[in-house]
């Protein structure tokens, strides 16, 4: 199975007054060919730090520690800015959360839909088809008509479908989705996540999509990495991680989820602490301090256990915790 | 039902739909657009109302209303045998009525330490606190926070810290009524249980009726004993939590319920889908406003529309065809 991408003890970190913050601490991931996966984590995990590290976005006081990139077997951490420019867009492109904001504003959206054909020397007209022809591919109603409004003349779950139809124009390798359906309603929420299965199946893209809500994770991906803390904690096939993890933390955070409980419940659960100070992260396993399962033994660095290919789990207790 | 604590009767709020300029050639009939239009409904003393729907359909709204917050176009609302539509002074509602809002770091003052924003409001209707620092203490001891946290400013609290705090601020005053506005909005999982168990657990020591405004849907069947489903500023359904999660019985209370993905990757479950998006307010569909979007509309459901009537759960409904129980179809 060949990779699109895969990205190998990545470390980011950002210089704030209280000294380096460790956002990301040797995070490794790959992504298959035409598979989706997901990421999932809680505010704090570094969901975006990775998204910001894949695309070179990161602000001026974050630094690439270590670990590299690579994309379709191409190593992106260290390319030129020159190359990236090449890349992003073209093999690589991403829908953000917030449609209203990585839309612009004062240009019409046909402008900026034949604005990101530019390396197709190919007659304005046939821009616009091609663009009208995506909106239509993506649920637009009236697309040639659409071509002259502006991001704020239409609603929310409109303009994601415009990020999405330009995200998919030039046919990446990986499509990068960060939280594309949190400003959404549920019902616009579905309909939007069904649109990326479609997009996946035509345009056999691998999809990256980072969410902090497991039921669309369950619901879209092929395969799941949870983060927590800067680190991956777990990775495997959507099934093995949520009917049987092997992490104390995706353990207790699907236990946590209320809508698994089919009755009402006196207590609810919650994983009781709070986050780790990540410009002094703790030694051995970063869960250590929250985790239910924690021995002597997880002052020391966890191991990667692996259970049924790919899934895996970093800690100690991982045949314990699967069971 | 007891005796109603709060009484909705076609409470109705009205916002300018178009200004400036614009307004001059508008008929003015279209001027104005009803964010809530004619909402009634009872809350029995003890009981918590959960108001769920999607962005637009009027539920924060409705909840300022009942406080006051925004002011009503039409209809009434009475609370504890007190009319508030037609009050002003407003002081002594909101001491037995609170509001928990919904951004918890931003509804918190960033220049006030905790303790001062917990003294607050005895300081804003003149009551005495005896003894402040204790008043304070035990205020934050109730939302489950230590003393340590009396001398922190907003911006050193967590997402579900300053939650807590907003929750010792609504119970200073000893209210009877708490209106809470998504109390679990931008709460990671894993602290959002500590928070319902805490106003599950408040709500049985202080003996209070809430209302929860939510788009959360899976939290519902912890919290709330009956559910109001709101659609373009109207109830379109009410009925005990159970019957809404499981058995609803209007069409769009069902496409919602069943667009709400779960955590189990081998439940694929058959969804209505619902065609395009929430009209909007100002042009609202003729007959029921839901037949534009709705898999089961039929050509009457366009020109007629339905009366709230009693419901198989026995709650109310606002539909021509109302869905049959699910042991019914099989």
């Amino acid at each position: 199975m060949t990779k699109t991408l895969e990205v190998e003890r990545l470390s980011v970190t950002y210089a704030t007054r209280e000294g380096g913050l460790q956002a990301l601490r040797e995070v490794s991931l790959e992504v298959p060919a035409g598979q989706i996966v997901g990421i999932v984590g809680e505010s704090g995990c570094g969901k975006s730090t990775l998204i910001g590290a894949l695309l070179h976005l990161l602000p001026e006081n974050a630094t690439r520690t270590g670990g590299s990139i690579r994309l379709a077997d191409e190593e992106i951490a260290t390319a030129s800015p020159r190359r990236l420019r090449d890349l992003r867009g073209q093999d690589m492109s991403v829908v953000f959360q917030d449609p209203m904001t990585s839309l612009n504003p004062v240009i019409s959206i046909g402008r900026q839909m034949r604005d990101i054909q530019y390396r197709d020397r190919i007659g304005h007209a046939e821009k616009n088809d091609r663009a009208a022809a995506m909106l239509a591919r993506v649920g637009m109603p009236d697309p040639k008509g659409k071509l002259s409004a502006y991001p704020h003349e239409l609603s929310g779950g409109m303009r994601q479908r415009v990020a999405i139809a330009m995200a998919a124009m030039m046919m990446p390798k990986l499509l990068i989705a960060d939280e594309p359906t949190t400003a959404l309603d549920a019902t616009l929420e579905i309909q939007i996540i069904e649109l990326l299965k479609e997009i996946q199946k035509e345009i056999g893209c691998a999809i990256l999509f980072i969410s902090h809500h497991l039921g669309v994770i369950a619901e879209l991906c092929d395969r799941v990495v949870v983060m927590y803390a800067g680190e991956v904690v777990e990775e495997g096939a959507v099934e093995e991680v949520f009917l049987r993890p092997a992490h104390p933390y995706t353990q207790k955070l699907i236990e946590c989820d209320p809508g698994r409980l089919k009755r009402k419940v006196a207590s609810l659960p919650s994983i009781p602490g709070s986050l780790p100070d990540l410009t002094n992260p703790p030694a051995g396993c970063i869960f250590r301090a929250r985790c239910p399962y924690a021995t002597d033994i997880c002052i020391e660095r966890p191991p990667r256990v692996t259970l049924t290919p790919p899934h895996w789990a970093a800690c100690h207790h991982a045949q314990e915790v699967h069971g | 039902m007891n005796t109603p604590i709060l009484s909705l009767r076609d409470v109705t709020v009205e916002f300018p739909g178009v200004s400036g300029l614009r307004a001059l050639f508008t008929p003015s009939g279209q001027r104005r657009v009803q964010a809530v239009a004619g909402v009634s409904l009872d809350v029995a003393a003890g009981e918590t109302l959960a108001i769920v729907g999607e962005s637009g359909s009027g539920k924060t709204t409705l909840a300022r209303a009942i406080n006051g917050l925004v002011p009503l176009a039409a209809g009434e609302v009475w609370f504890d045998g007190t009319p508030l539509h037609d009050r002003s002074d407003w002081r002594e509602v909101r001491r037995r009525v609170a509001m928990m809002f919904q951004d918890p770091v931003g509804s918190l003052s960033p220049r006030k330490t905790v303790r001062d924003l917990l003294l607050e409001p005895f300081a804003i209707h003149g009551m005495p606190s005896n003894g402040r620092e204790e008043t304070a203490l035990r205020l934050l001891q109730d939302a489950g926070l230590g003393a340590d946290f009396l001398n922190r400013y907003p911006h050193e609290l967590s997402g579900g810290q300053a939650r807590r705090v907003g929750v010792a601020r609504a119970l200073a005053l000893g209210p009877t009524l708490v209106l809470a506005d998504e109390p679990t909005a931008g709460l990671d999982v894993s602290i959002q249980g500590e928070i319902l168990n805490l106003l599950n657990g408040i709500k049985v020591s202080h003996g209070l009726t809430t209302v929860i405004i939510t788009h959360n849907l899976n939290i519902l069947r912890h919290i709330a004993d009956r559910v109001a489903v709101m659609y373009l500023g109207r109830i379109v359904e009410l009925g005990p939590v159970e019957d809404i999660l499981t058995s609803p019985v209007h069409p769009y209370t069902q496409a919602l319920m069943a667009a709400n993905p779960e955590p189990d990757p081998t439940a694929r479950r058959k969804r209505l889908a619902l065609r395009g998006e929430t009209p909007a307010l100002n042009d609202r569909p003729s007959g029921c406003e839901f037949h534009s979007r709705c898999p089961m509309a039929r050509p009457d459901c366009a020109v007629r529309a339905p009366e709230l009537a009693p419901s198989r759960t026995g709650g109310i409904v606002s539909c021509h065809y109302p869905l049959p129980a699910i042991s019914e179809v099989s």
